[in-house]
């Protein structure tokens, strides 16, 4: 066989140039990417992003039409999959049915003919707390049962690169935590290399050292989950991670600290080091939680930025936040997130507001203003159902 | 497990009771049909099987009685003749297993993608069904005759000496059996394989399973519910055909079979007990058989 031991660490992974093109579409468009050893690094991108294709370009499931896969520094680009120091753990588990546990999780290890897989099989199903069902079969076990064995069978083999096909679509909230917090702990104990790929940007920024944001086969943008979150540097990313109110202008004053944009006719601020461009029309924007919300018209300051007056036309309460929407005439909806320190909203649906938010807090974009949406209002109700009908179908299209 | 073919799961689980008559008059049909066309003639034949002569009586004329011996002669005469049936009926499932296994994976798995080629694959493996059995089998009687092309170019490369035959042999019934029960192997087959999850495939190779080791312990332990039906579709018409062995097809009066001999024994000689006897023997032969593969197949960890 191919590899007669166990890896030592995790292998680092650089994809250069990599496309793929399947009969009338493109996949993955001349992808650059590299994952350093040991890292947690997860793929996010809204279904046909491109990102399981990545993964299974990886995994040799699938052949590059152009360019090169190394894992630790040996090109395997036109290797066999079972060549390859590599593990996934399948989106719909894919445990053998006409195998025990016990079984399922020593096939690796038995086709590498390494010593005791017997022994070795226990000891992963231990680590995910699995050994009393060894002997069961798959379909006798939960989905979450079985996506801890799936996950077993592929870290038994210690594999130099794991990559995780969203592993933990299937479950439900509190398992998909408890799943989360396992994953981190063995990644960091057992010291491998993660791939993980997921449509969920919480799940990608809770477990992940390093994000890179995937749209249409190019990577938008890579970096700590911090960072991309604070300093997004796209339209999309601003919106497929958490929420953004997002403004365009033209540049009318540049300073060497900040640079000021005019929107509807008030200037807005935004620091020149969290900016892209600094002249001419640009896309500008803000999170909805930096954003606070005032009954009456503030004090000019400086260093803040206001608009307003708007119009409160939604309010819905989410537990530790209330979200508000409101219509600023010029600029259009806006939306802001109020910690709930009070009982209760603090403005009604149709109060005159004004909103108001730290320059500091701004962040300018790299889009062409011209093709950046106003506001996406993915909080609206419509654009919740779509999401969900996305996911279900996802979860149909497994089934 | 592999037998949903053929047994019910193990831990079906029972239906509340109710007392229905309708069930059972819906049964009655089926009930009074096995009763009148399986269990009757059973029992006929079982009563025929221990009959004797009647003493100055027409030849083909027997009287009820409890004649062991019928059994014993049957065997006797006729031994050699049901070894060769199983003999014959084996190889020619084992052929007809590796002929179809491919057909039936290009069909059910790499077809996938392109239904059109898959149902015109199927509609050829069940084309020959449109022309009777009897007229295929004399049709290979002529391909592989003396005069014709195969045995020609056989005997041209000196595969077969000069005054050798195909016909009336053991290669050209076994043939024959295998060509006739190939789609019987075919469709089971392709049944199971056409419902082949892939992604098992992918994760047998990202496991470090080659393509053959793959095939091995994924593919085929998944597809055991089909091999299993398809083996008996085979086997079992196969062990009691008399038309492939007969001589006026592919056999001679050196390949015959057991059916030929049961043949014999109705039609021509008129011996209806040996006749009797010989097609208990040979079901109660093909019961165990089969019985003994059942279980061993079913109960096999498929690892």
């Amino acid at each position: 066989m191919a590899i007669a031991s166990f890896a030592e660490s995790g292998a680092d992974l650089q994809l250069t140039g990599i496309t793929k093109r399947f009969p009338g579409f493109t996949a993955i468009e001349e992808l650059d990417l590299t994952i350093p050893a040991g890292s947690f690094f997860a793929l996010l991108g809204p279904s046909g992003c491109g990102k399981t294709t990545t993964l299974r370009l990886v995994a040799g499931l699938e052949e590059p039409t152009a360019g090169q896969i190394l894992i630790g520094g040996k090109d395997v680009t036109s290797t066999k999959p079972f060549q390859r120091p590599v593990n996934t753990v399948f989106q719909s588990y894919a445990l053998f049915p006409h195998m025990t546990i016990l079984e399922n999780v020593a096939f690796g290890l038995r086709r590498r003919k390494l010593g005791d897989p017997v022994g070795k099989a226990h000891e992963a199903l231990k680590l995910v707390e699995l050994d009393h069902l060894a002997s069961r079969r798959p379909a006798q076990l939960s989905g979450g049962q079985q996506q801890r064995v799936a996950l077993a069978r592929a870290i038994v083999n210690r594999p130099a690169l794991l990559l995780l096909d969203e592993p933990l679509g299937a479950l439900d909230l509190k398992l998909r935590r408890q799943m989360q917090l396992e994953l981190k702990t063995i990644q960091t104990e057992v010291g491998l290399t993660f791939l993980h790929v997921t449509h969920d940007q919480e799940e990608a920024m809770t477990m992940a050292d390093t994000v890179a944001v995937m749209n249409k086969g190019k990577i938008e943008q890579m970096g700590a989950p911090e960072e991309l979150y604070e300093l997004p540097r796209t339209a999309f990313v601003a919106n497929f991670l958490g929420q953004s109110n997002l403004f365009t202008g033209e540049v009318v004053a540049s300073g060497p600290d900040h640079i000021a944009v005019d929107v509807a006719g008030v200037p807005i601020v935004v620091p020149r080091t969290r900016a892209q461009r600094h002249a001419g029309e640009i896309a500008i924007g803000v999170r909805p939680e930096k954003v606070s919300l005032l009954t009456s018209a503030p004090l000019p300051e400086s260093g803040r930025n206001v608009l307003g007056p708007g119009r409160v036309t939604d309010v819905s309460f989410s537990g530790v936040s209330t979200q508000y929407l409101v219509d600023v005439p010029g600029v259009g909806e806006l939306v802001v997130f109020a910690q709930n320190m009070v009982f209760g909203p603090v403005v009604q649906v149709g109060a005159s507001v004004w909103i108001s938010w730290n320059a500091d807090h701004g962040f300018g974009l790299d889009d062409d203003p011209g093709v950046v949406p106003r506001f996406v209002p993915d909080a609206s109700t419509e654009s919740i159902a779509i999401q969900r009908r996305i996911a279900l179908e996802e979860e149909l299209e497994q089934a | 497990m592999a037998f949903t073919a053929f047994a019910s799961q193990a831990t079906v689980e029972q239906a509340p009771r109710k007392r229905s008559w309708i069930a059972l008059v819906l049964l009655l049909p089926g009930i009074a049909y096995l009763v009148l066309f399986f269990l009757a003639p059973l029992i006929s034949l079982i009563i025929t099987s221990f009959q004797q002569p009647v003493l100055d009586g027409d030849i083909g004329e027997y009287t009820a009685g409890f004649q062991w011996q019928n059994y014993t002669d049957a065997l006797g005469e006729y031994w050699p003749l049901v070894l060769r049936s199983f003999g014959f009926a084996l190889i020619a499932t084992v052929l007809a297993l590796a002929v179809s296994y491919p057909i039936a994976y290009f069909i059910g798995v790499k077809a996938r993608r392109f239904p059109l080629l898959q149902s015109l694959m199927l509609t050829l493996v069940i084309a020959p069904f449109f022309i009777s059995f009897l007229l295929r089998t004399l049709a290979w009687k002529q391909i592989m005759s003396d005069e014709g092309p195969i045995v020609q170019f056989l005997k041209t490369i000196a595969i077969l000496p000069s005054d050798g035959h195909l016909t009336g042999t053991a290669f050209s019934v076994i043939f024959g059996l295998t060509y006739n029960f190939i789609p019987f192997m075919t469709l089971p087959l392709y049944a199971t394989l056409e419902r082949l999850d892939t992604r098992y495939l992918e994760a047998g190779a990202d496991l470090y399973a080659s393509p053959f080791t793959v095939f091995r312990k994924v593919t085929v332990p998944l597809s055991m519910p089909g091999i299993i039906s398809g083996t008996l579709l085979t086997f079992i018409p196969a062990a009691g055909d008399y038309i492939n062995a007969s001589r006026d097809f592919l056999g001679s009066s050196s390949t015959a079979m057991v059916g030929n001999a049961i043949e014999a024994n109705f039609l021509v000689l008129q011996n209806y007990p040996i006749a009797a006897a010989l097609s208990i023997v040979l079901m109660a032969v093909i019961l165990i058989i089969v019985g003994l593969y059942v279980r061993r197949a079913g109960t096999e960890d498929l690892v």
